[in-house]
């Protein structure tokens, strides 16, 4: 069995910078009738100003939910959360005045213009007329965006929408800026020049929190992640320090075409190890931290057994088999779910070979 | 058959849904009318009817326009893309939000309510113009203004209570109940001979609004007196909105 990874329970921000989000046993249940659900399990986190931040986890983990907090709409059950040195709970309106947020749902005004939905929003944080279409305007030249400025917002496509909304969330030149999912439905042409988008908005200064359930949008983008599932912290800090948290294992499966437990006994005795074997149906699976060579062991201990091999595969140390170590079930990636007693395994399918 | 399926999913609510606005009229036009010896083809001396409609269709008016644009944008703002987190974001206090809608539809239903003055002066049948006087302007202002701002107030009430998909039918029918028992046909003190219905009506906000426009615009038939229309629409909009700004607060933040 795994040994669960030694959790931070006081994330450290990088020495001698100011912080942009606190939170201490940030906790949020929601109650519906005689339902209780613990969407956030007390969470304490730290990030400094200028970091780009990535909360990572499936859906329902509590990032939604963390975001909430952060960003005044969702009441905390308990604990506290500072934004910018503003309590959430008792300075609502101190944190909206200095934070940006990305929804994920397309919330611009369909019946106004690009422009007009960026304007709006300047003026509602005060800016004057004329200086919020300057900057408005400003900010679709930066966006690359200029051409549309005119353009009513439902003519927009996807990722075009979603680059005027992250322009919405800058026009009062937020101290954070929070995006949920930015790259939800959109196409991996679009996702790109979003990801190179946010990159650029990061390395000019700005605070970036984001959420994602894409492993590889969290590597590609953040310098530091929270891994979150069903409400818990598992792990914070750079993907390598989270990759190493999870042992680094590389992860192979092989699944028979027959009953699996025939080769049990000659997959526990795979070179290299002891390793953890994971034993359902047809299907083995190998977690390792030296990997080479157990393929072949399984096999031909499946050959032995007269077994034949239906499907193979090696997942090598990534996010991917971090999160399996960390949480006990795979990220679920359009796989199919195995359920054994205790844990849950998954067959990966070919596609998902990286 | 589609669409038979879909209306027969639900046949008690819709037998009542059917059934209950033409109680309610026949109720007004057939009983409490003729029981308080007035109405279409009743008296055709003074009063004349039109005199009788000017406040009660300008209040019902301002009434239906008040609740109706409040409620429609905020149950697509509370739907599923929950637009209202959106505005929810502004640097503002969340009551201030609900205040906001508040005080936009209240302008909107005193715009609309005010439309309904020429139409009611213009048509009618020779003889029975409406004879309307405005002693004291400041209060008439003030009446306006606060009917306008208890029925927007009402409405943004009902936008967070009811739920959107019941939302049309329920609408229907209580803007429909308030508006035949709420004195917009008929005075308030023509009521005594049906005393129970007199009684019951001053549940009915819709009714303080007809009375106050009545005790301004035409003061020559009977009507509440000021302290108590005044009263009335000052408290229940002081109460209502407290509760309803309460109300929307917890709505959007969850």
């Amino acid at each position: 069995m795994e040994t669960a990874p030694a959790r931070p329970r006081q994330p450290v921000t990088p020495a001698g910078t100011a912080t942009a989000i606190r939170t201490e046993g940030l906790r949020k249940v929601y109650r519906r009738g005689q339902d209780t659900l613990v969407a956030l399990e007390g969470l304490d986190l730290t990030v400094a100003q200028g970091e780009f931040f990535g909360l990572l986890g499936t859906n329902g983990a509590g990032k939604s939910t963390t975001i909430g907090m952060l960003t005044t709409l969702v009441t905390p059950t308990a604990g506290r959360a500072w934004v910018s040195g503003h309590e959430v709970g008792a300075d609502p309106v101190g944190v909206k005045s200095r934070i940006g947020v990305v929804p994920q749902a397309n919330t611009l005004d369909r019946a106004l213009t690009v422009l007009d939905n960026l304007a709006f929003r300047g003026r509602y944080f005060g800016m004057s007329a004329p200086a919020a279409r300057r900057r408005a305007l400003e900010l679709l030249e930066r966006l690359g965006l200029a051409g549309t400025a005119g353009a009513k917002a439902h003519q927009l496509s996807g990722g075009q929408a979603r680059r005027v909304m992250i322009g919405r969330a800058l026009m009062h030149v937020p101290e954070v800026l929070f995006l949920d999912e930015p790259t939800a439905g959109v196409d991996p042409r679009a996702r790109e020049d979003l990801w190179q988008l946010i990159g650029d908005v990061h390395a000019a200064g700005q605070t970036v929190v984001l959420t994602t359930h894409h492993l590889d949008e969290a590597e590609a983008l953040c310098r530091r992640l929270a891994v979150i599932d069903h409400g818990r912290l598992l792990a914070c800090g750079t993907p390598e320090s989270i990759k190493a948290a999870g042992g680094a294992r590389s992860v192979i499966t092989v699944r028979y075409d027959a009953d699996s437990r025939a080769v049990e006994d000659a997959a526990r005795r795979t070179p290299g190890g002891p390793h953890e074997i994971v034993v359902d149906g047809p299907t083995v699976q190998v977690r390792t931290t030296h990997p080479d060579g157990v393929l072949g062991h399984l096999v031909r201990a499946g050959g032995a057994a007269g077994l034949t091999v239906r499907d193979a595969t090696t997942t090598p140390p990534s996010l991917r088999t971090a999160f399996l170590t960390l949480t006990g079930h795979d990220y679920p990636v359009s796989s199919t779910h195995l359920t054994l007693p205790t844990k849950r395994i998954v067959e990966v399918s070919q596609s998902a070979i990286t | 058959m589609y669409d038979l399926r879909v209306l027969s999913r639900n046949v008690p609510a819709l037998l009542v849904q059917v059934g209950l606005q033409p109680l309610l009229f026949t109720f007004a036009f057939a009983y409490v009318m003729p029981g308080i010896g007035g109405g279409p083809g009743g008296t055709t001396s003074f009063p004349t009817f039109s005199t009788i409609l000017l406040p009660g269709l300008m209040a019902g008016t301002l009434m239906l326009q008040s609740i109706m644009s409040v409620t429609g944008p905020l149950a697509a703002e509370l739907g599923p893309g929950r637009e209202i987190a959106d505005r929810a974001l502004a640097p503002l206090p969340l009551w201030a939000l609900g205040l906001q809608k508040i005080t936009s539809s209240a302008v909107f239903g005193l715009l609309s309510s005010l439309v309904v003055v020429p139409i009611v002066w213009l048509v009618h049948a020779p003889g029975a113009a409406p004879r309307a006087q405005v002693d004291n302007w400041p209060l008439l202002v003030v009446t306006l203004v606060l009917s306008a701002l208890l029925a927007s107030t009402l409405g943004l009430l009902l936008g967070t209570v009811i739920d959107a998909s019941a939302f049309g039918a329920l609408l229907g029918l209580l803007l429909a109940a308030a508006t035949m028992l709420g004195c917009v046909y008929y005075p308030w003190a023509a009521l005594d001979p049906l005393g129970w219905v007199q009684v019951l009506t001053l549940a009915n906000p819709l009714v303080y609004m007809s009375e106050g426009l009545r005790a301004n615009l035409t003061p020559a038939v009977g009507h509440m007196p000021t302290w108590a229309y005044l009263t009335a629409l000052t408290t229940g909009t002081a109460a209502l909105g407290h509760l309803t700004l309460r109300r929307f607060t917890r709505q959007v933040r969850t």
